[in-house]
């Protein structure tokens, strides 16, 4: 059994071995790589409502959509956020996904289970009709094209700057999101997970938890999408698109929900497929789609119960240390 | 001095491990092509494709002398996974160019590529209209050799008037490009007399028109469609069949050679305008038709002759800059100073860099065409409007003065 603190240090080496490695391995990676943490980013945020608190939003791209039309609107309409501005747009991208999350929560956080997906659902699809519909502000179909990337000494237009600074993100994110989880607030998510009734018979207030939980999530969407909208420089309605919720619960799922390290995996597993893979081969959807079975099939706890997995088959025994929570535990 | 070789050795391994390449050597054209090729476009993206590897098949793979190395890379159909390959294009393939987009949308995200990574784009379907318009300024790396949305709409609008329509009404999939189409429409059928009284946006995608047919005005005489797709198939056999016999006067989108070998008899007669159409009867074309059913085994459309002519575009452009790449700003100069005889006919960039073509109203009839002995459907031309402008009769400034054709503009005056 690896202790908590080899998995924390196994982490920040491979994030060090990332901000050495990938500055120097062509410019198309560089770019992939930034694209894969922002999305990360969301996918964590979805992990927080999926994994720690057993939530399945259907929705995440909303908050994430926000945030990507807050920070294009401003760069486009009122040339904000383009200079060390930048940082207050940052801030602006997570308190609105946080307050439209506070929004939609209202409605959502009533439900659970299927009711819950189909009432995110119903909400995000709100925000992808506004996205296409309010030309003259989104554009519509056509999207928002930014002009470069914010300049506040430090040039982000430079790919591997930008790189650093959305890695420096990440980790920070990541950070934030592994305490908040081990808090005694996160203790009472996972509590809420497992049994919610016995939970409210303790006296927890479970639903203003799982509010709590939501807003958060939005808050940390409404940041990815900021990110997301400089990455490209494009801002689009498919940015905003049921399908980029669905990927980013799968991309969990694919992972390992409930250990945030794995849906960073995950997105990096897809983002690979889908934006490197698909250069070199033209069947590289069977190859993601094969990825999708097989993990279903073998992995039901994800590629982060893959260790568990081989110590099983290896004949040893998982049991002893309480196998059940063991994938579910963050790492 | 340890460390800066580690950190090569470690790069280029990795860089390996990834499969990644060098450029290659000199006097090799490095062409990026972005369509989508998988995803809901996937058989447009192909036709895209197709049309151009055609060209570069029957050249020997070469284009104005120089060997062509032709990346394709799949934008499945979202804007911005379309940037991140024309980016994987520039910086890790250093293509010459990249060509290519769909969609209305993936044309505005690919723009900017050009600019901030200094590389020619050649749009050779996406048509939205503002990129050769108020916008060109932004893209001085940009040219367009396929069409804008409102082009062959400002032709059919005034035919329309000239036929002696007074009243129609417009159905169009609720996007920019159906705005567009229908304000190409509106504003020169309108300021030649005739009057839009309605207006109605189905959402694309769209397979039942139940809830939209049974509100056509009955006082309408004509009825002008932009359907894309699958609902091309369904809104004239929806129509039909409820009995509503106005005549459709529509985009070229609604009947093209992409949707018209599937469709019935209903749409016979039905009128559409559009740059291309595969009955067009010239030396030139008919050969096209010819090579490209013989070595599809269907017809082609304008999504296959638009990126056919571009590659005739590019030979001719490298022909004439001495067997070489002469940088985007020389090879755009040589772009600009070509006609050339494409299958829809001649062609040529006006000084916003988007074409002057002709524009084709056709009429769908059942008929022997071309020497091929099965009744088929063709979109038959009975009016050529030669040398069509982006700005039609109204001239580049005034044009420009205007907004983009949107869904608001022009105003529906007539509508009640």
């Amino acid at each position: 059994m690896v202790s908590q603190q080899v998995k924390i240090l196994i982490v920040v080496a491979s994030l060090a071995l990332l901000a050495y490695i990938v500055p120097h391995s062509g410019s198309f990676v560089v770019l992939l790589a930034t694209r894969t943490m922002a999305f990360a980013i969301l996918a964590m945020s979805v992990d927080i409502l999926l994994g720690f608190t057993g939530l399945s939003s259907m929705g995440q791209a909303a908050y994430f959509g926000v945030g990507a039309y807050l920070t294009a609107v401003l760069a486009t309409k009122f040339h904000f956020g383009m200079g060390w501005d930048f940082w207050l747009v940052v801030v602006l991208g997570m308190l609105l996904g946080a307050a439209l999350a506070a929004l939609f929560g209202l409605f959502a956080i009533r439900a659970g289970g299927v009711y819950f997906l189909m009432i995110t659902l119903a909400l995000g699809q709100c925000v992808w009709g506004l996205a296409y519909r309010w030309n003259s502000l989104t554009g519509g179909d056509n999207g928002i094209n930014l002009s470069g990337r914010p300049n506040f000494g430090l040039d982000l237009g430079n790919d591997v700057t930008f790189f650093y600074l959305v890695l420096a993100f990440f980790a920070a994110s990541m950070l934030t999101m592994y305490v908040l989880v081990r808090s005694p607030f996160g203790r009472s998510l996972a509590g809420i997970r497992e049994r919610e009734l016995r939970m409210q018979i303790l006296g927890y207030n479970t639903w203003l938890h799982k509010y709590l939980a939501f807003i958060i999530a939005g808050g940390f969407g409404g940041l990815a999408g900021v990110l997301w909208a400089h990455t490209n420089g494009h801002v689009s309605p498919e940015t905003v698109v049921l399908t980029t919720s669905v990927d980013s619960l799968l991309m969990v799922v694919l992972g390992g929900a409930g250990t945030l390290v794995g849906a960073t995996i995950g997105t990096a597993i897809v983002f690979g497929l889908r934006e490197y893979l698909s250069t070199l081969v033209p069947w590289w959807q069977y190859a993601l789609g094969g990825v999708y079975v097989l993990t279903i099939l073998y992995l039901p706890m994800g590629l982060m119960g893959v260790p568990r997995r081989i110590r099983q088959w290896l004949g040893s025994h998982g049991g002893k240390e309480g196998s059940k929570k063991l994938a579910t535990k963050p790492s | 001095m340890t460390s800066r070789l580690q950190t090569t050795l470690l790069g280029s391994a990795f860089a390996l491990a990834l499969g990644l390449t060098g450029p290659a050597g000199a006097e090799e054209l490095r062409i990026g092509f972005i369509a989508p090729v998988t995803g809901l476009y996937a058989q447009i993206g192909k036709d895209m494709v197709d049309g151009f590897q055609m060209y570069l098949a029957e050249h020997g793979n070469k284009l104005g002398g120089m060997d062509v190395k032709f990346i394709v890379e799949d934008d499945q159909g979202k804007p911005d996974t379309g940037v991140t390959k024309a980016k994987k294009l520039v910086l890790q393939d250093k293509v010459h160019m990249f060509i290519g987009g769909l969609l209305a949308s993936t044309g505005y995200a690919l723009a900017p590529v050009s600019t901030s990574e200094k590389t020619l784009y050649i749009s050779s379907v996406s048509s939205a209209d503002d990129l050769t318009q108020r916008q060109l300024s932004k893209y001085p790396y940009f040219v367009r050799t396929s069409w804008t949305s409102s082009l062959p709409h400002h032709a059919l609008g005034q035919w329309a008037c000239d036929q002696g329509y007074k009243k129609a009404v417009v159905i169009a999939a609720d996007y920019a490009f159906g705005y567009e189409t229908v304000g190409g429409f509106q504003k020169a059928f309108e300021d030649c007399g005739g009057k839009v009284i309605q207006k109605i946006w189905p959402p694309l995608g769209t397979k039942d028109f139940g809830p939209y047919i049974p509100t056509i005005k009955a006082d309408a005489d004509m009825i002008f469609s932009t359907m894309v797709g699958p609902m091309a198939l369904q809104f004239p056999k929806q129509l039909r069949s409820a009995g509503i016999k106005k005549p459709i006067v529509a985009s070229g989108v609604s009947y093209d050679e992409f949707v018209l070998p599937f469709m019935g008899d209903e749409v016979i007669g039905d009128v559409s305008a559009l740059h291309y159409s595969a009955a067009i009867d010239t030396p030139e074309n008919q050969a096209f038709v010819k090579a490209y059913r013989a070595k599809y085994g269907k017809m082609p459309g304008y999504y296959s002759e638009n990126n056919y002519s571009t590659a005739m575009w590019l030979d001719e452009a490298i022909k004439q800059a001495g067997g070489k790449y002469p940088g985007p700003e020389a090879f755009i100069k040589i772009m600009q100073s070509i006609k050339l005889k494409a299958p829809r006919g001649p062609v040529e960039l006006d000084d916003m860099r988007n074409p002057v073509e002709n524009v084709y109203i056709k009429k769908v009839e059942k008929k022997k065409m071309s020497g091929y002995d099965k009744d088929e459907l063709w979109n038959t031309v009975i009016k050529t409007y030669p040398r069509v402008s982006q700005f039609w009769t109204y001239g580049k400034d005034k044009f420009m003065a205007q907004p983009v054709y949107d869904r608001d503009f022009p105003a529906c005056k007539f509508c009640e």
